[in-house]
């Protein structure tokens, strides 16, 4: 292909063939892992600045505007203040596991995040049996180290952060796999690559088949993306962090840089989640018109999770946090069930390939519309329309 | 129908993000070192001493009549009583305070003691970065310190000082005009020449 798409794989062959033959397998590797420990750290401080000029923009005021041109050398400061921070470990803790904690919350986005294929050829690790089996059992072990910051803290708020965290994994681990289900059964492969490449046939013409053009795709990556969101501890799903309830949650005894470490897992864990939602429903790296093929296919990517990052910072900016009910009701009665009826749409799209194409959206449009209009009239008479009295 | 309230509240948001660059109305934050809000006429932080003229020795006002330090409810203000007298602004001899020292780690910036002074010897400055190292002497301002001139007090309170400087240059016309007649008195008893209204 052409020079800017693969730039990063040419180089790294490059880099690798100054090296005699037994060692190139682990120059490679460690090419690939240098690459994953700077990009994604990077975007992460980059996005906790953006971040916060963007809310305080919703909030209408400047944000962050001290440090370096318009405030967007801030990470740099913080990440200064962080190092510097004494780290304090309380003296009821349980030090092997406090100390541990940290490593195992940011291990396992970067483990995830070296399996996602961020161009052509650019993959860190290609599974090609098991990719997203891998990914999503690696991601499940964050919830492990936010057990073990908040147990080994004793203290009550990481305790009630810890068990509210793993209520809401747990929880909305379900919808996020069955969401993903749908697109194995469709593309028949486990694969990451397989699947980006299941999406690269044209349609019309023009249009590449994205899974997001397709009922499933689309309403797959609605609950899916909601599902990550409440993986990631993102808002309106930050219930374990909630600063107004329990002070931060499961690091509410952690300082310094461990604390620094928690928030860089957590955003890593956002980012690897978007970038599994980006391969399964957004087309990963491909372009979504076959006219901008030209564009390189990292920066598709890469814009991809830029956009789906400013619609979190959004999103971040616009809603309340839900309470426990309404967080454990919302995962087990609206996202689940849609999501096995996902399944079923799926199912209906794969076995109605000779159907005329809009006569295959009509079964999704009457298996999402029904149980939609049902929770709305179930929700109307939950929650009546309210009538305010004024004084007058 | 459900969900519509997030698109609105989504909305609602994107509305203002994109309306802290269109309008800067909306920004109604201020970057306090380098840019401030215009002061208020009204606002009030601590007291200062006013003095007339060039010499804050000579012009202060204040003649330690103590009527403040006796109303401070937080008791903030140590006035000691000068022993000679100098002559106010009238010419009348009068004492003046030797100490005068208000502790800003007490005031509790009532303006108690600009109402009670018949001198208008006191009245409320604007200063508010008072942070300082020694919370002891820091911020215990002693009369030297107090003393500001007449033109601050109207750059600060222009309405105020307005009307006490047209009262105190009335009250300075009459007294002249009293001095005349009292010296015009003696050598002329007749009664054709009525005091000064």
């Amino acid at each position: 292909m052409d020079a800017p798409d693969q730039i990063f794989v040419l180089l790294k062959h490059a880099v690798v063939s100054w090296f005699p033959t037994p060692v190139q397998p682990w120059i490679s590797a460690v090419l690939s892992i240098g690459a994953i420990l700077a990009v994604y750290p990077m975007i992460f401080a980059l996005t906790t600045v953006i971040e916060r000029k963007a809310l305080g923009r919703i909030q209408n005021r400047p944000g962050p505007n001290r440090v370096g041109p318009a405030g967007f050398l801030q990470f740099a400061a913080d990440g200064i203040k962080s190092l510097t921070k004494e780290d304090i470990v309380p003296r009821a803790a349980d030090s092997v596991v406090h100390f541990l904690a940290p490593l195992v919350v940011v291990v396992p986005p970067l483990l995830a995040l070296a399996v996602l294929p961020v161009g052509r050829n650019m993959v860190a690790l290609d599974l090609p049996e098991t990719g997203l089996l891998f990914f999503l059992m690696v991601g499940t072990a964050v919830e492990l180290g936010v057990f073990m910051a908040g147990w080994s803290s004793h203290n009550k708020y990481s305790l009630l952060g810890a068990m509210r965290a793993i209520a809401q994994l747990l929880s909305y681990e379900l919808p996020l796999l069955l969401s993903t289900v749908s697109v194995v059964m469709l593309t028949g492969s486990l694969s990451l690559n397989a699947i980006i490449g299941h999406q690269s046939e044209v349609h019309a013409g023009v249009l590449l088949g994205w899974n997001v053009f397709t009922p499933w795709g689309a309403a797959g990556a609605v609950l899916f993306f909601i599902a990550a969101l409440a993986e990631a501890n993102r808002s309106p799903f930050d219930l374990p962090e909630a600063e107004s309830e329990i002070v931060a949650g499961y690091f509410t005894e952690y300082s310094g840089f461990k604390f620094a470490l928690f928030f860089l897992g957590e955003y890593l864990g956002l980012f690897a989640v978007s970038g599994l939602g980006i391969t399964l429903f957004l087309g990963g790296w491909l372009p979504p018109l076959t006219v901008l093929s030209w564009v390189p296919s990292w920066l598709w990517f890469f814009g991809k999770l830029a956009v789906l990052m400013g619609i979190f910072i959004w999103l971040r900016g616009t809603l309340p946090r839900l309470r426990m009910d309404q967080l454990m009701r919302f995962a087990w009665q609206f996202l689940l069930p849609m999501s096995l009826i996902n399944l079923l749409v799926a199912a209906l799209w794969q076995y109605s390939t000779p159907w005329p194409h809009l006569l295959r959206w009509l079964p999704a449009a009457i298996l999402f519309g029904i149980p939609y209009l049902l929770y709305h009239r179930a929700f109307l008479r939950q929650h009546p329309p309210r009538t305010y009295r004024y004084a007058s | 129908m459900l969900g519509g309230g997030i698109l609105h509240g989504l909305a609602v948001t994107a509305k203002n993000f994109v309306g802290s660059f269109t309008d800067p109305e909306r920004l109604v934050t201020l970057g306090y070192p380098e840019e401030r809000a215009p002061a208020k006429e009204n606002a009030r932080q601590f007291p200062f001493l006013v003095f007339d003229g060039a010499d804050p020795q000579a012009g202060l006002r204040c003649v330690a009549c103590q009527i403040c330090e006796k109303e401070c409810p937080p008791q903030c203000i140590l006035i000691v009583k000068s022993k000679t007298k100098k002559p106010d602004h009238l010419g009348k001899p009068q004492f003046f305070p030797a100490t005068f020292d208000i502790d800003l780690s007490v005031c509790m910036s009532c303006q108690i003691c600009v109402e009670v002074c018949p001198f208008d010897a006191i009245k409320m400055d604007q200063e508010f970065e008072l942070a300082t190292n020694d919370r002891f002497e820091g911020l215990l301002r002693h009369r030297d310190q107090l003393a500001r001139p007449n033109a601050h007090f109207q750059k600060l309170h222009p309405t105020d000082a307005a009307a006490i400087d047209a009262r105190r240059a009335e009250e300075l016309a009459k007294a002249a005009a009293a001095a005349t007649a009292a010296a015009a008195a003696p050598r002329k008893p007749a009664p054709e020449s009525p005091p000064a209204a």
